[in-house]
């Protein structure tokens, strides 16, 4: 599987999806710069977490219009599957390219930590090596993760799959869902399951010394789709 | 012009005496703009003019030191080719006047000092002090401070794997700020501030200059009264983002071999740097501050050059090599400026709109930079506790529930989970354990680093509280694993000017001198602030440690929890049952007295290297330090961490209870293991006490003969106070 991980000024966790890419595929991913306006071809686009611009104005809102981001969208329009974490999963939502947005937490803090993810549609390119309903555990480092959507936004996720993954409770002290999104949602396609966006790390979850390696199955999983 | 009368000098923090100095050097009266910057380059935070003396005294080298005190950050070798890059840094003053952006530039100077040498920043630490929990502004502190640094730290995607907090009324109006930055580099590629060779540009990098922070290092040198609110206008505003740019941007260019010289511009701005850089390179300086990229307009040559905005740094070129690094920093999107250049003058010229606005004669300036060796108080002996007049504990497990909920041991949670501990991928040991580890270099060596003082024991006996903060850092290191390599210190005090507090610098310092030679670990960085008194009431002595260690492989780090059950629990060091200045002398019997807990470093080193020595040979599964509430709390801690009970047995002979449970004798850890007799019999070998005391397995704390207590019930209360506290609930506060 060929990769690319598209940085913008200000992303920070470049460093953690390469690895964990990398790990997966046993292939360096490209790093596409913000300015760029072409992307090389590859199977899949990802859009890490940081600060993309500072979260300056609202988190990703800059970013989503930077010169890369016409050819991400041409791509994922296209069906090139894209990832997007944390502050890249805001940066689509942004773009429109997934539904929804993404508040200020709840309690109005940053929070770093581990919570537990429910696995609500396995049937897709991204979550193919889990089963329905597996949990697993991944951290979150964000600020403004509250997923929200307005009803009938929500009912169309929910009837079309498009939920990938819900905080439930798990080992880890603290409640449940650590930011107040609605429906407990921490993830979310788009219609057609090409394009994931979810607030955890599964990249900071591959690797022993991060104290579990749940996210493998995910990065596995893609590798295994898209191979 | 500006006529330089007696107040204006007051108010530039100069005494008439300094001021006559100044008069001296330049043979004729300064201009304001002169004036200005004499008043920074001699103010406390930049000359460090009381503590200098003493300063000296301290053990910097080691073979282990690449760069001691003098650079803008301390150096050490990791081997492979590799090296630490630390320091660490107050943000006080600010801090409390403006607390999240005082934090969150507190977090930003200590980074640019780091990535300044060419080292990638790779984790960040701090150590706080906050008045009484109930003190009215107690909580808007904390959390101003706490999101601060969060918000400066998580941007710039560096992980805050460390730190400590501490309550205290002394530290009502003069709260404590000091961050700490690790950052790794090739040990043959340390860029450093002396700047060199007539005719080299020098390039201002990174934000415009505004009007922010003017004077904050004259600030920092004052004691606070009523009108302390009234500095806000000197704090500075940060932006994390720009920094994070401003690293990349550097450490691209440090790859390439155009730089000679190059410092940022923290206290005391464009002043400071570039007096610094011409001052160790033995050169002049000539600015055009018309070149300067500036915020707003009509700003004046003393705004300009006393500016303390951020974000901001000083270069000096190799000639030719401008084009190559303007490229750099367009693609940054940073500002890039040639301002000046380098002179054979020996001068620093400042020019603007065509006319010479200051001259000054840069050696003389620095070489004649106030020193005092101001008077000092030798601090009264304190009066040992009669511990045999204490009442008898009857009621252990109900103390130690009372102990996890005090301020200075309930949980710190709230605070770390705001803190992005985990960007990078490579951290090891999160906060909440002994000392912060993360993974370097893909592996598999990795960087341990914690921060310490214990300020109680530093008021009881400032000799033997400076040398307790330095052994302190080194049992965190050891319990990790940890080979401890260098100390950074954070010397904060009130008004050196107070034979009194004088007294306690000197004290501090010495023991601080005394224990780093001791235990190998010379003292490679560090910061000063003084003057933390507010309407002539001092805080704590507060020297804080930023201990640094080499972890030899990461898979071998020990956390503090228990693993796993029926594993035994072997106390590593002698057990006395000192409670003079312990935290259970002052939360259950409401009595801060006696003589801080004796040190012996010879058995501080001992203990330290035996048990590094089973971490490294893996023969123990968990290891934490004995410090403050002592044994019982140390135990909950790991049990707690762990998600495990222990039974406890009190050894027979144990008379004085509360003592064993929750003295605070020193140079003490717990270790845990499958059998607890080869580690004791190994303990022997090697002299060093070492007694079994329980194990491990349950979901209960027995203490035999006394009752248990179950963990949910622990953890409730241990995790419980602070998020009470910062929710408003402030009967809980004030249990």
């Amino acid at each position: 599987m060929k990769s690319a991980v598209v940085v913008f000024p200000g992303t920070n966790r470049e460093r953690d999806m390469v690895r964990a890419l990398e790990r997966a595929s046993g292939r360096h991913p490209a790093l596409v710069f913000h300015k760029d306006t072409e992307i090389p071809p590859v199977d899949l686009i990802v859009l890490p977490g940081g600060f993309a611009h500072g979260d300056y104005l609202r988190a990703g809102a800059m970013a989503a219009r930077s010169p890369v981001m016409r050819e991400v969208i041409a791509r994922a329009e296209a069906g090139v599957p894209v990832l997007g974490v944390c502050n890249g999963f805001q940066v689509l939502t942004e773009t429109g390219l997934l539904p929804g947005a993404l508040l200020r937490n709840a309690h109005l803090r940053f929070v770093c930590r581990t919570v537990t993810l429910r696995v609500e549609n396995p049937q897709t390119l991204f979550t193919g090596r889990f089963a329905a309903g597996e949990t697993f555990d991944t951290p979150v480092a964000h600020m403004d993760g509250n997923y929200f959507i307005d009803d009938e936004g929500h009912r169309r996720l929910a009837d079309n799959g498009q939920i990938a993954f819900r905080y439930v409770a798990g080992g880890a002290p603290g409640e449940a869902n650590p930011n107040g999104a609605l429906d407990d949602i921490a993830g979310v396609f788009n219609e057609s399951k090409t394009v994931l966006g979810l607030m955890p790390h599964p990249e900071d979850a591959t690797d022993p010394l991060h104290g579990g390696t749940d996210g493998r199955k995910l990065f596995d999983g893609i590798v295994e789709a898209l191979a | 012009m500006t006529e330089i009368t007696p107040e204006i000098v007051a108010e530039h923090g100069l005494t008439p005496q300094e001021y006559d100095k100044v008069l001296e050097i330049l043979g004729r009266q300064p201009n304001l703009v002169e004036l200005g910057i004499f008043s920074v380059m001699w103010s406390e935070h930049c000359s460090y003019k009381s503590s200098k003396r003493w300063l000296k005294t301290l053990p910097t080298e080691g073979p282990q030191v690449i760069q001691g005190p003098g650079e803008n950050a301390g150096v050490v070798d990791l081997g492979d080719g590799l090296a630490a890059v630390f320091k660490i840094e107050s943000h006080n003053h600010p801090s409390f006047i403006e607390p999240y952006q005082g934090a969150a530039t507190g977090v930003g100077g200590i980074l640019r000092d780091v990535f300044t040498m060419g080292a990638r920043p790779v984790m960040n630490l701090n150590a706080l002090r906050f008045g009484a929990p109930d003190h009215p502004k107690t909580r808007h502190l904390v959390s101003g401070v706490v999101a601060g640094i969060g918000g400066y730290g998580n941007c710039v995607g560096v992980p805050t794997v460390a730190g400590e907090v501490n309550f205290h009324p002394a530290y009502n109006g003069n709260i404590l700020v000091n961050a700490m930055t690790v950052g790794l580099a090739p040990a043959d590629r340390i860029f450093y501030a002396k700047a060199v060779g007539a005719g080299n540009p020098v390039v201002y990098v990174g934000s415009k200059t505004g009007r922010d922070g003017i004077h904050g290092a004259t600030m920092a040198s004052a004691e606070f009264g009523a009108d302390s609110e009234e500095k806000r206008p000197t704090v500075q505003v940060g932006d994390p983002f720009t920094e994070k740019l401003l690293i990349e941007a550097c450490l691209e260019l440090m790859a390439t071999d155009a730089i000679v010289g190059i410092q940022d511009m923290g206290a005391a701005g464009l002043t400071s740097s570039s007096f610094e850089m011409a001052s160790k390179g033995g050169m002049g300086v000539e600015l055009d501050l018309d070149l300067v990229p500036l915020r707003e307009a009509g700003m004046t040559p003393y705004e300009i050059m006393l500016s303390e905005s951020q974000e901001r740094m000083l270069m000096v070129l190799k000639p030719g090599r401008e084009d190559e690094a303007r490229a750099i920093f367009e693609k940054w999107d940073l500002d890039f400026a040639v301002i000046g250049q380098l002179t054979e003058s020996g001068r620093m010229v400042l020019r603007w709109h065509g006319e010479t606005v200051a001259e000054l004669p840069i050696d003389p300036l620095a070489q004649a930079a106030p020193e005092y060796d101001r008077p000092w108080d030798e601090p009264e002996p304190a009066v040992e506790l009669d511990e045999r007049a204490l009442p008898a504990e009857g009621d252990p497990l109900g103390a130690l529930e009372r102990l996890l909920v005090s301020p200075d041991l309930a949980s710190r949670r709230w605070i770390w989970e705001q803190y992005d501990h985990l960007v990078g991928g490579d951290t090891v040991e999160r906060p909440g354990g002994d000392a912060g580890v993360v993974r370097v270099a893909e592996g598999p060596k990795g960087i341990a680093a914690t921060v310490d003082c214990t300020p109680r024991y530093c008021l009881a006996d400032p000799r033997s509280g400076g040398a307790q903060a330095v052994a302190e850092a080194w049992r965190n290191l050891n319990a990790v694993g940890a080979l401890p390599l260098a100390i950074t210190n954070n010397l904060n005090f009130g008004n050196p000017e107070k034979p009194k507090i004088m007294g306690q610098i000197v004290g501090c310092v010495q023991g601080m001198g005394e224990a780093a030679a001791a235990l190998g670990t010379p003292v490679v960085s560090g910061n000063v602030s003084l003057y933390n008194e507010t309407d002539g009431q001092a805080i704590l002595p507060t020297p804080v440690v930023g201990g640094v260690g080499l972890v030899p492989d990461v898979a071998l780090v020990t956390g503090i929890g228990f693993p796993g059950d029926g594993l035994e629990i072997v106390v590593i060091g002698a057990t006395q049952g000192h409670l003079g200045r312990s935290i259970y002398l002052r939360e259950i019997l409401g009595r801060e007295e006696g003589a801080a807990p004796p040190l012996d470093l010879a058995a501080e080193r001992r203990h330290g290297d035996f048990v590094r020595g089973l971490i490294h040979g893996g023969k123990i599964a968990a290891c934490h330090d004995v410090s403050d509430g002592g044994l019982l709390v140390a135990l909950a801690e790991m049990a707690l961490a762990g998600n495990r009970g222990c039974s406890l047995a009190v050894p027979a002979g144990e008379s004085a209870l509360a003592g064993w449970l929750f003295g605070e004798d020193q140079a003490r850890y717990i270790v845990v293991a499958e059998a607890a007799l080869p580690i004791l019999e190994a303990a022997e070998m090697a002299g060093v006490p070492a007694q079994a005391v329980g194990a491990t397995g349950g979901s209960e704390l027995q203490l035999e003969g006394y009752g248990h207590t179950s963990l949910a019930r622990l953890r409730s209360l241990h995790e419980g106070w602070l998020p009470g506290l910062m929710g408003g609930d402030l009967v809980g506060a004030a249990e």
